[in-house]
């Protein structure tokens, strides 16, 4: 089958969920014999080109346009209708963000195709393209087919590996002249908020420490956020404290927030309901430290504690200074 | 003006992940018996922008509109107990099985049915399937922009002013009517419906549409005309065993998990 990727860049370079997509649709491409292309949008760069061929694309479309470089869904979306009609693909792959969720639907109607969001499973079977995806807010899982060609798909962070970079691979790079005609774009970006990064991304964080209902207001962040600092990683919340006030939106985690792939996840106050263990279930390793010893989290967690955090998270912060010298 | 908020009825997400079980045969979620049904929250928070906004538009008339079988009418009446004018219950045997795709279809043809509607809102995602594609699919449907995500939505001289949701922030986008708005929990609480306007409800009217009074063949609605073919259903088996850190103090226990984690390697 003919894989398409989208591939989203961040600071001029592949992200981490586009390299994972090019490690999956090189190997649904393999298993049937057929091709994988990348489309790049807004950046010319032959450099992330080659960075997408080395990364498993065998061809791709570049669009370079100053309206491009920011999404913007009405630019997008007809320049990348154009690319996968041109790409003739089976399959358009996208990384499940707010990007991605935003995309994907518009781009399946558009195309008058069918569209699977957040999808944490792809597979192939007797020629039969199946995708996997956790409904009812993360407690069940779905596995669909598709009666029309393309089917798009948002594949959430964290699913598949990446194909180590090989500088040796060879693939072509095709400009596509992007027709973009001011009438389409109907809507207009007045302002745009970035909250005040702290630190890292949550998506790049090898560890994460969040917190949820459970830390009674927002003085508890203060000191998850001492232990973040401290292993070098970032600070998350499930949904409650963020629609509560007591941290940035942007630090929510799961269904409709982040998802987020850290090799340790500190779950600090935080119950384990489906739909936040949707953005952080494939977490290495969980840590769960919770009052309630029945809590949901705890069936996810590696190690789990029960008791009151306000004592156990500065005694861990002391331990783990102690053990470090 | 005039604002259509497609809402869905669902099984109350609040249950606890344990009230889930799966019907194999059939390929549904049956949560178990006595799960009540409910406006699926993200909608709720449609229902409430489209109020907020006749607030200050007086003389705006709001529709609720869901696709449904007929127990969907009580999705419909707690949306006009909220405050909304009138109802349109979306209902017909062909619509059984529908995927985002034909449920966009037959919301967009209602829609215009109606004739002039300078805004549509619904929610980000239903609770039940999670797939946030209905309301992108009637903005593309319709041919009308579409913005997703919405924190606040203003309305001023015919033209859409929307905070929506970023993954690190947020941005503000403008649009002329008629529009397309989906709403995140960000938007804030809705508000629970009063005794007062619980009580007008009753006399507010519900129309009642099938496929044939929007002129969609029953060949082209529900589960014929969907893309998407539901193959499996299940829930998600766990092999995990958690290790509780014992101790009889904050200080044992941390020493603990630090010694644990030291030892996988993850400190």
């Amino acid at each position: 089958m003919n894989v398409l990727v989208i591939a989203e860049t961040m600071q001029g370079k592949v992200t981490g969920p586009v390299c994972e997509l090019l490690g999956l649709a090189r190997r649904l491409a393999d298993q049937a014999g057929g091709t994988v292309a990348a489309a790049l949008l807004g950046s010319g760069g032959d450099a992330v080109a080659l960075e997408l061929i080395a990364g498993g694309a065998d061809k791709v479309f570049v669009a370079a346009h100053a309206l491009l470089v920011e999404y913007h869904a009405d630019a997008w979306v007809p320049v990348l209708a154009r690319i996968c009609r041109q790409a003739a693909c089976d399959a358009i792959l996208i990384s499940h963000n707010a990007v991605g969720a935003d995309l994907a639907p518009r781009l399946a109607f558009r195309l008058g195709t069918a569209v699977a969001t957040g999808c944490v499973e792809a597979a192939l079977s007797a020629g039969r393209f199946t995708l996997t995806r956790p409904c009812y807010g993360g407690n069940a899982r779905e596995v669909i087919a598709f009666k029309t060609m393309p089917v798009i798909a948002t594949v959430r962070p964290g699913c598949y590996d990446m194909l180590a970079a090989d500088a040796s691979r060879s693939g072509t790079v095709e400009q596509v002249q992007p027709e973009l005609e001011v009438t389409a774009i109907r809507t207009r970006v007045v302002a745009r908020k970035r909250d005040a990064a702290d630190g890292m991304r949550l998506e790049d964080a090898k560890v994460i420490v969040a917190g949820g209902r459970g830390l009674n207001g927002v003085a508890g962040f203060g000191v998850l956020a001492e232990l973040a600092h401290m292993l070098g990683g970032a600070v998350g919340a499930s949904r409650v404290p963020c629609d509560l006030g007591w941290c940035p939106r942007s630090w929510q985690i799961g269904l409709t927030g982040r998802t987020v792939t850290p090799d340790l996840y500190i779950a600090v106050g935080i119950s384990g309901a489906g739909h936040h263990m949707a953005g952080c279930g494939n977490a290495k390793a969980i840590v769960a430290v919770n009052t309630d010893p029945a809590a949901a989290i705890f069936r996810d967690a590696r190690y789990g504690v029960v008791g009151d955090y306000q004592q156990f998270i500065p005694a861990f912060i002391s331990e783990v200074e102690r053990l470090r010298g | 003006m005039r604002i259509v908020v497609c809402v869905k009825q669902v099984p109350n997400p609040e249950i606890a992940a344990s009230q889930y079980c799966v019907d194999e045969q059939a390929r549904t979620v049956a949560p178990v018996a006595g799960v009540q049904w409910v406006m699926s929250p993200f909608d709720e928070q449609a229902v409430e922008a489209a109020l907020r906004i006749r607030e200050a538009h007086p003389g705006t008339r709001i529709t609720v509109m869901t696709l449904g079988p007929e127990r969907a009418r009580n999705a419909l009446k707690h949306g006009l107990a909220m405050g909304a004018d009138e109802g349109v219950l979306l209902t017909d045997t062909a619509f059984a099985g529908s995927d985002s795709y034909t449920t966009a279809l037959t919301l967009a043809a209602a829609i215009k049915k109606i004739g002039t509607v300078d805004l549509v809102l619904t929610g980000r995602q239903a609770a039940d399937w999670d797939g946030g594609v209905v309301g992108a699919g009637i903005g593309e449907l319709l041919g009308v922009p579409v913005i997703a995500f919405a924190k606040e939505v203003h309305i001023e001289d015919g033209v859409a002013r929307v905070e929506r949701v970023l993954d690190d922030g947020t941005e503000t986008v403008e649009t002329c009517l008629p529009a397309v708005v989906t709403v995140s929990n960000e938007l804030g609480a809705p508000r629970a419906p009063s005794l007062r306007e619980t009580m007008r409800a009753a006399r507010k009217p519900v129309a009642a549409w099938s496929a044939s009074d929007l002129g969609l063949a029953a060949d082209t609605v529900g589960a014929a005309g969907a893309r998407r073919v539901l193959e499996r259903m299940f829930i998600p088996v766990k092999q995990n065993r958690c290790e509780f850190i014992s101790g009889n103090s904050p200080e044992e226990q941390a020493a603990g998990l630090a010694q644990r984690l030291r030892e996988a390697k993850l400190i």
